[in-house]
């Protein structure tokens, strides 16, 4: 599905990620881990192409392609999703309107026909209910004036409508209470396949008590210092970060 | 007058020869009112002895009158004799397209007025409602509340902030529309007054087209009406002249939802204004919509004259080419527990160039006033110019009064987050452009005309080299220069 081979990359002329290699299978679901500043979010940034985050050295093939040669919208047509840690507020842009030229964009790629609007809508509606949004979140601006529970679960509506092959959550589970985390982390369980990867980017354990993950990486200075089972997760959530830190130093 | 012969010495000359001309046609005429008279005479007077607006009129600071070179160098057709019915084609026929609001005149649920350069068109037109008569027609009552009103609002401006447009508008009236609620009274249809400038269509191209259109509104107490006025281009590309003047009173308790459409095309240049008094209790909730074209210059003067009165107005100007459009709005708290509150939004493109200009007064008894204005303006490209400067006087210590405005490009964020669903940039530029303005739309009461301007707008942004070039959206100054 994805191998990421000695990557190297920078933001704004600092280097971030140090020769990080990551070898994910169809159906997997990786947990990446760390402490604040170890290179979580440059990682799912550089992914999906973001401007700002240069690749230095490296490759990345993602479904058997070149993945810096895509352009972002390309990757997301390809099946790259990354659920923001912080999603944007777009007023003005109906959320309806926003998911109707994300499917339809990635349905016209797949060689699929567009759906009707009567179709998508009745869609959008159902797949609303299965993340407890509100349907009338759908006439609302994106995101707009939306709570962080409300926004992550629109994010989750989104992967859900796009079906992509790679799912990336970027610290979904940041500020979340409880009920919202348990409806973010069933979402993800429903989409869980045999065709389908994760990356789950966290900083704390508690979302791997919903979302059991494959394999646990620890990434600290912008390399992979650790990988182990779920067992690794409950490790770090009893001594922390600093003893790997001490370790690998 | 000056006796150097400079464009703007010429088109003083040409505008009083104009005035002088359908002043001998009106006194042919023995129904000629005499307030009509008057208003005249003074518009001409005013006229004559005010200096033409330069760069150091505070006024016309930013904003080029050159476009008047066209009236100067083109051949003005006689007046339109007063109170003619033109019998022409229908200016786009009862069918509506809503792809071209700028050039179309709208089906909507509501009494339709069509002029055409200022005259009424009868067979594109409903019959005149209840309330509705030209100014040439008016019987004993309506011409006593013509001439109690009309030129009363525009003319209550302090002498240093006159509009020389205003004056020459008076000095120009030959007719007009007067609506009249009476007391107690709510107009069960939107009233829909579309003025079509023919733009010389017909005519041999040196003939420009000047146009006076003259609208007052006078809503008694207690009264309600929704009005709007579409100004309508003909697409023929000839040069033409609109000077449209609106002059609205709200009478206590009385509310008005006043939508103004500018969509003329690029050849013509139109200066306009809406005057607008409020008495006490009243409510005014306006809409205006200007897309560029070589000049474009809309006041908005709108006084609280009575406690309790309460006023929104929400703005959209679009700017491409080398177009340029110039909203100047003043309000004036003279009375306590009033409140303001204006939204103007503008995306400005190519090397086009916008002006917004926001006067807020507060007289030293309008306690209690609350007042805001918010200016946004979102450039598409690097030779895209924008002027914006609120202008706040305040004399009341306990008052709330805001204001902001900002300039900006589209927000790369929101660009990415759109991009990573598998949007494409040009489509994601188009959607975040549309967005932008889109609030404001939603906020307008009439479906049709939401959906016609919606369809109208998402066109135009699609249309946008700026927006939809694969080039990249910060390289446009090189695409600007090499299109030059």
């Amino acid at each position: 599905m994805l191998q990421i081979n000695k990557l190297n990359a920078q933001v704004e002329d600092k280097q971030i990620l140090h020769d990080l290699s990551l070898n994910i299978k169809a159906g997997e679901v990786h947990a990446i881990m760390g402490p604040n500043g170890s290179g979580k979010s440059t990682l799912g940034n550089v992914l999906t192409g973001r401007d700002g985050y240069d690749v230095l050295s490296g490759d990345i093939t993602f479904n058997g392609k070149n993945l810096l040669e895509m352009g972002i919208e390309e990757r997301a047509r390809e099946g790259m999703f990354l659920a923001f840690q912080y999603p944007v507020e777009i007023p003005g842009v109906s959320n309806m309107e926003f998911l109707k030229a994300a499917v339809d964009a990635r349905r016209k790629h797949q060689g699929l026909e567009e759906l009707s609007s009567f179709d998508f809508m009745k869609l959008a509606r159902d797949t609303s209910k299965q993340v407890s949004l509100d349907p009338s979140f759908l006439k609302r601006g994106v995101n707009e004036g939306f709570s962080g529970g409300e926004k992550k679960r629109n994010e989750i509506m989104q992967m859900m409508l796009l079906e992509p092959s790679l799912c990336i959550l970027d610290e979904t589970d940041s500020g979340l209470d409880i009920d919202a985390l348990q409806v973010v982390a069933s979402g993800v369980n429903a989409m869980r396949s045999s065709d389908r990867s994760f990356i789950v980017v966290t900083h704390y354990q508690r979302l791997l008590d919903f979302i059991v993950p494959d394999y646990v990486h620890v990434l600290a200075g912008g390399k992979i210092v650790k990988s182990g089972d779920k067992e690794l997760a409950k490790e770090l959530e009893a001594k922390g970060y600093g003893w790997l830190e001490s370790e690998v130093a | 007058m000056s006796t150097s012969v400079t464009p703007a010495a010429e088109f003083h000359q040409h505008a009083l020869a104009l005035a002088a001309a359908q002043s001998a046609a009106l006194a042919q005429q023995d129904n000629s009112p005499a307030w009509m008279t008057t208003l005249r005479e003074q518009g001409a007077a005013d006229f004559a002895r005010t200096a033409w607006p330069g760069r150091k009129t505070e006024q016309w600071k930013y904003t080029s009158l050159q476009a008047f070179q066209d009236f100067v160098a083109a051949d003005w057709g006689a007046a339109p004799e007063v109170g003619s019915e033109v019998v022409t084609d229908a200016p786009s026929g009862a069918d509506t397209d809503t792809d071209a609001v700028g050039n179309t005149v709208l089906s909507l649920d509501a009494t339709r007025l069509v002029f055409v350069d200022g005259v009424l068109d009868m067979l594109a037109s409903d019959a005149l409602p209840a309330g509705v008569t030209l100014f040439s027609q008016a019987d004993a009552d309506a011409d006593k509340i013509i001439a109690d009103h009309l030129g009363k609002i525009a003319g209550g401006v302090d002498a240093s902030r006159r509009n020389l447009f205003a004056m020459l508008n008076n000095a120009w009236t030959c007719d007009g529309l007067l609506l009249h609620v009476p007391r107690g009274v709510t107009l069960e249809r939107p009233l829909y007054i579309a003025h079509v400038s023919s733009a010389g269509a017909g005519q041999p191209a040196a003939l420009a087209t000047v146009a006076n259109h003259r609208v007052l509104i006078v809503m008694e107490e207690g009264s309600g009406a929704q009005v709007i006025e579409h100004f309508v281009g003909s697409g023929a590309g000839q040069p033409a002249f609109v000077n449209a003047l609106t002059e609205i009173q709200l009478g206590n308790n009385a509310q008005l939802h006043h939508t103004r459409l500018n969509m003329e095309d690029e050849a013509l240049s139109h200066v306009g204004a809406v005057h607008l008094n409020l008495h006490r209790d009243s409510r005014f909730h306006g809409f205006t919509i200007a897309e560029g074209s070589r000049l474009k210059r809309i006041d908005y003067q709108m006084n609280h004259c009575g406690r309790g009165a309460d006023l929104k107005l929400d703005g959209v100007y679009l700017a491409r080419h080398r177009q340029l459009v110039d909203y100047h709005t003043t309000i004036e708290h003279r009375v306590p527990h009033c409140t303001s509150q204006e939204v103007f939004r503008g995306i400005i493109g190519d090397r086009a160039k916008a002006v917004f200009n926001g006067r807020i007064h507060i007289h030293k008894d309008a306690q209690k006033t609350l007042a805001e204005l918010n200016n946004r303006n979102l450039l598409t490209s690097n030779a895209a110019e924008v002027d914006t400067k609120p202008e706040l006087e305040i004399y009341a210590d306990d008052v709330r009064c805001a204001h902001g405005a900002t300039i900006s490009q589209l927000d790369e964020t929101a660009l990415y987050y759109l991009q990573s669903r598998g949007i494409s940039p040009s489509q994601a530029r188009v959607m975040l452009s549309f967005g932008f303005i889109n609030e404001l739309l939603q906020g307008l009461p009439h479906e049709a005309i939401r959906t016609a301007l919606g369809t109208h707008l998402a066109a135009l942004f699609a249309a946008d080299r700026a927006l939809v070039s694969d080039v990249g959206y910060s390289d446009q100054q090189a695409i600007d220069s090499e299109s030059v």
